[in-house]
């Protein structure tokens, strides 16, 4: 951090670290003028991904609560899409904001009685929860059953439909950008600092007349608000969802890529994400046996590197 | 049926689920009691107790027959095979980490879960395996409710391993040893116990348990397959807090109760068999909410 930065209390913005950031996403935004369809499919999936451990993060990292079950609030956004569209005939851009205060019910309904709770019923609390979201989905009538909605309308922004794969390259790209930027002003806020204080010592934390309940439910709540958008999206991408998207399987792995990045470190969250992203596209050709592989190499992370690969300063 | 035979059939099928979730749920309570860690890899060592049981019988049915005779050895081989892996997952991944983030633990033990089932998958490629074996139906029958002898051994043989464990972790010094680690580990070392040791132990008795569960379920249910553990699991770790984590009586009585609770669930109106997981993790919730410390834990105190 340089000296200027230091004076004006918040993490340095040099000359050349902003030029960075503009060549990358310069770079990342000229993609899809030479990048084929499969490429473009995977990296969407990353952003997408990216933005999701982003949410994680805020729970996982920044407020330090174990989250099993954090594809029900992806469920949630998604399903929320699909019904406003599809059910009420509504415009899509519609799902947006319904999809955010379905989430932060969900986040309340989930943080509430869990608030007391000591750290490792919070993972079971969780777990439970995410598999009451996925069979409630998959047993009533209005969210389709085990088959799911299908036939979810695409949007259209300022006159141009979304309907291409490039399309949504952009849509993901720019919704992980808005979501590291948020993840980022979050990190550096009042509330931020609460997190990380929480996390630490919450007895301390209290003493100091923070409000512990209020700012793990926050937590919980803008960490859904992540999952909701991503999902509303994913609906539109997909056009098609059905439950066995949101299996615990999928909280898992977007877990792995919070931890396995390195969780309260928004790169290293990044960088989480595209690896549980494109790692098992590198080992398709092994077939079966890639998740096999992926286990054993997050076996030998944990154990080399127990707090990620790019893991958080701890100040 | 009328009514009161239909209670007495889903308390005869609750009976025997809950004792297999109480003995998954004791490896669980058992290993949390001792080192705190939530073993996610628990319910795939009973899914891999229960090929290794099936791997037996199919081995040696030839000449003793697909009876009792088979079963026994099957169940016993697989318990001591399990035992071992458990040990083995022990010393390999978790024991490394014992000063690390909790977190870090915690994902060690998914990625432990991960490798187990998807061994399984590899070996049998997703297939339901016929786990077959020559015991009949015959039994007694209450009123309308018949019940076959091979449910009361199994209900039997869990509650003989119950006993048989409580007995060990309260009259022998290996047992003393346990509860000591589970109240100060550094305060052990310092009396002389051999942590490491003692905890290894802990791990070849949970997982040896979770391998006989595995052999009386495949018995039982007659199929097996690589994701069997996944859910049982859960629902061990459920019956676990419900019973008070920790406490071996307390994981026997949450088991048997989730057991119950889940077969005469299905029979509420509305509730039935497809609801009827959201009803039980429901209960968790608000059991967890008015009682955190489940049935006989005992109420942790916070130090500052």
């Amino acid at each position: 951090m340089s000296e200027a930065a230091v004076r004006l209390g918040r993490p340095g913005w040099s000359i050349r670290r902003a030029l960075g950031v503009v060549v990358l996403l310069a770079a990342l935004a000229a993609v899809p003028g030479f990048a084929n369809n499969y490429y473009l499919e995977v990296l969407s999936e990353a952003w997408f991904y990216v933005l999701l451990c982003l949410g994680l993060n805020i729970v996982v990292g920044f407020a330090g609560l174990l989250d099993l079950g954090y594809a029900a609030f992806f469920a949630v956004g998604a399903y929320t899409a699909g019904i406003v569209t599809l059910r009420l005939g509504l415009s899509f851009w519609l799902s947006l904001p319904i999809s955010v205060v379905a989430a932060s019910i969900a986040g309340v309904i989930i943080g509430g009685p869990t608030l007391r709770l000591r750290s490792d019923y919070l993972a079971i609390v969780t777990l439970g929860f995410g598999e009451m979201v996925r069979i409630s989905v998959r047993n009533l009538a209005v969210t389709g059953g085990a088959s799911g909605l299908v036939g979810i309308e695409r949007p259209t922004l300022f006159g141009y439909h979304l309907d291409s794969i490039g399309a949504y390259y952009y849509v993901f790209l720019l919704l992980a950008v808005l979501g590291v930027v948020a993840s980022h002003r979050l990190e550096n806020s009042r509330i931020g600092r609460a997190w990380k204080y929480v996390r630490s010592d919450e007895d301390a934390a209290r003493a100091m007349g923070i409000n512990h309940a209020m700012v793990k439910l926050a937590a919980y709540i803008l960490g859904a608000i992540f999952a909701a958008i991503g999902g509303c999206f994913y609906a539109a991408k997909m056009t098609a969802i059905s439950p066995e998207t949101f299996t615990f399987n999928q909280s898992l792995l977007i877990l792995l890529g919070v931890v396995l990045g390195g969780r309260g470190k928004i790169p290293g969250v990044i960088l989480g994400a595209l690896v549980i992203v494109i790692f098992p596209e590198l080992f398709r050709d092994v077939g079966s046996m890639r998740m096999l592989v992926f286990a054993i190499s997050l076996l030998l992370i944990m154990l080399f590197r127990p707090a990620g690969i790019w893991p958080e300063k701890w100040r | 049926m009328p009514l009161y035979e239909v209670l007495l059939q889903q308390l005869a099928n609750g009976l025997i689920l809950g004792s297999f979730y109480a003995l998954v749920a004791l490896g669980y309570s058992m290993v949390y009691g001792v080192i705190k860690l939530l073993n996610f890899a628990h319910g795939d060592l009973y899914m891999v107790g229960a090929f290794a049981g099936f791997g037996v019988l199919s081995l040696i049915s030839g000449w003793v027959g697909g009876g009792w005779g088979g079963i026994v050895p099957a169940i016993l081989f697989s318990m001591l095979a399990v035992g071992v892996l458990g040990v083995i997952i022990d010393r390999v991944a978790y024991r490394p980490l014992r000063e690390a983030p909790k977190l870090s633990v915690l994902i060690t033990a998914l990625a432990v879960s991960m490798l187990l089932e998807n061994v399984a998958l590899a070996f049998t490629g997703g297939q339901y395996t016929a786990f077959t074996t020559s015991l009949g139906f015959a039994g007694i029958n209450l009123g309308m409710v018949h019940v076959t002898w091979t449910q009361m051994v199994l209900v039997g043989t869990s509650v003989v391993l119950m006993v048989v464990l409580e007995l060990f972790v309260s009259g022998t010094r290996h047992g003393k040893a346990m509860r000591a680690i589970a109240i100060d580990q550094d305060a052990c070392r310092l009396m002389g116990i051999d942590v490491d040791r003692t905890i290894a132990l802990t791990f070849l008795i949970g997982s040896a348990l979770a391998a006989a569960a595995g052999v009386l379920a495949g018995v039982y249910y007659g199929s097996i397959n690589f994701f069997m553990g996944f859910l049982i699991g859960l629902k061990a770790f459920t019956a676990a807090v419900i019973g008070g984590i920790g406490s071996i009586p307390g994981a026997m009585l949450g088991g048997i109760l989730l057991g119950l609770l889940e077969a005469f669930g299905t029979q509420i109106p509305g509730v039935g068999s497809e609801w009827k997981d959201v009803f039980v993790f429901a209960f968790l919730i608000l059991f967890l909410v008015f009682r955190p410390t489940g049935l006989l834990g005992q109420p942790e105190v916070e130090r500052m």
